[in-house]
């Protein structure tokens, strides 16, 4: 096998599992509280670090670029205006703009 | 709602295309590896680190470690899935960022069909933007000049301002930041945003199961 096919069929398996494990775990029961209480909390925890990640993170160090600048945009524009599609138009049309600076 | 997401992520996927095709990978192996795997940042690690030379080790560590913030994701979603284990288990591969997000009703529970329209959606852009990209990409310009990779921090930007209705989230989304950021310059891709979730334990203590519980109380509904 070629290291491209070794590789998809390495994370076709293993992100399978992944998503697998959870609901095959976890399904058609009832909740317990402290479990609903985290879950919660979970969207709030990894929706701040995908942003922070993808704005910020360039490979292994930090920096402020042309789309740190461009999600800030979009930040403001939803805060402000509460539309999603003002805030990624925003977002890429300010990431683009910087870039072409 | 789901419209920009599908351009964006149709686009992102023939940047992923092309990066895939100078990475050594033939067509028909980009669009197969879009089709089986359909997750963005751990094709775009795996690809890079074969491109760059590494072996196929890393390359698939690389995306495990990316995709590692779907243990917990799915786990969170898993008691909404209705079916046996075989069929929970395919549901839960549809869950992706955008969708888990947009499928979260914010009591805990998961909206299932909002969640696999969402990412049917996703996925037929995903991989239609790969086949593009695979097959035409090197008659296309650079698609970053677009500034389309914004959209998704953007996008989660959005939602997760309306995840801070209560100053615990707030207190957990600043805590995942902070977990986050720290850990971006010592650890590989991928672990940084898996141990950002560690920040959502705070719903263990006592206080806020007790106010959880009030909550649903106002609002007058078992659940």
């Amino acid at each position: 096998m070629s290291t491209p096919a070794i590789v998809i069929a390495g994370c076709f398996a293993i992100t399978a599992a992944i998503k697998a494990v959870g609901p095959v775990a976890l399904g058609g029961r009832d909740l317990p509280t402290w479990f609903t209480s985290v879950v919660i909390l979970l969207s709030p925890a990894l929706l701040a670090a995908l942003v922070a990640t993808q704005a910020f993170a360039n490979g292994d160090h930090l920096a402020i670029d042309a789309d740190t600048a461009g999600v800030a945009a979009g930040g403001l524009a939803i805060w402000r205006t509460g539309s999603i599609i003002a805030c990624v138009v925003l977002a890429a049309a300010v990431t683009a703009g910087v870039r072409a600076l | 709602m789901g419209a920009p997401f599908a351009v964006a992520g149709g686009i992102l996927a023939l940047s992923f295309g092309i990066l895939a095709r100078g990475g050594g990978f033939s067509s028909i192996e980009t669009i197969v590896f879009s089709a089986i795997v359909f997750a963005g940042s751990a094709q775009f690690a795996s690809v890079s680190i074969v491109a760059a030379g590494g072996g196929a080790g890393a390359a698939i560590a690389a995306a495990s470690l990316m995709n590692s913030r779907f243990l917990p994701m799915s786990a969170a979603v898993g008691p909404s899935f209705s079916g046996g284990a075989v069929k929970r288990a395919a549901k839960g591969q549809t869950v992706v960022d955008a969708s888990w997000a947009l499928s979260s009703r914010g009591d805990g529970s998961f909206d299932e069909h909002m969640l696999i329209g969402a990412s049917a959606i996703a996925y037929a852009s995903w991989v239609g933007g790969t086949v593009v990209g695979a097959i035409w990409g090197d008659k296309l310009g650079d698609p970053s000049a677009f500034g389309l990779d914004a959209i998704f921090p953007a996008f989660f930007f959005g939602l997760l301002l309306n995840e801070l209705r209560s100053r615990r989230a707030r207190g957990v989304a600043a805590l995942g930041t902070a977990i986050a950021l720290v850990l971006v310059p010592i650890t590989p891709a991928g672990v940084p945003v898996l141990a950002a979730s560690l920040a959502s334990l705070v719903g263990l203590t006592n206080r806020a199961r007790a106010e959880m519980l009030e909550s649903e109380e106002a609002e007058g509904e078992p659940r």
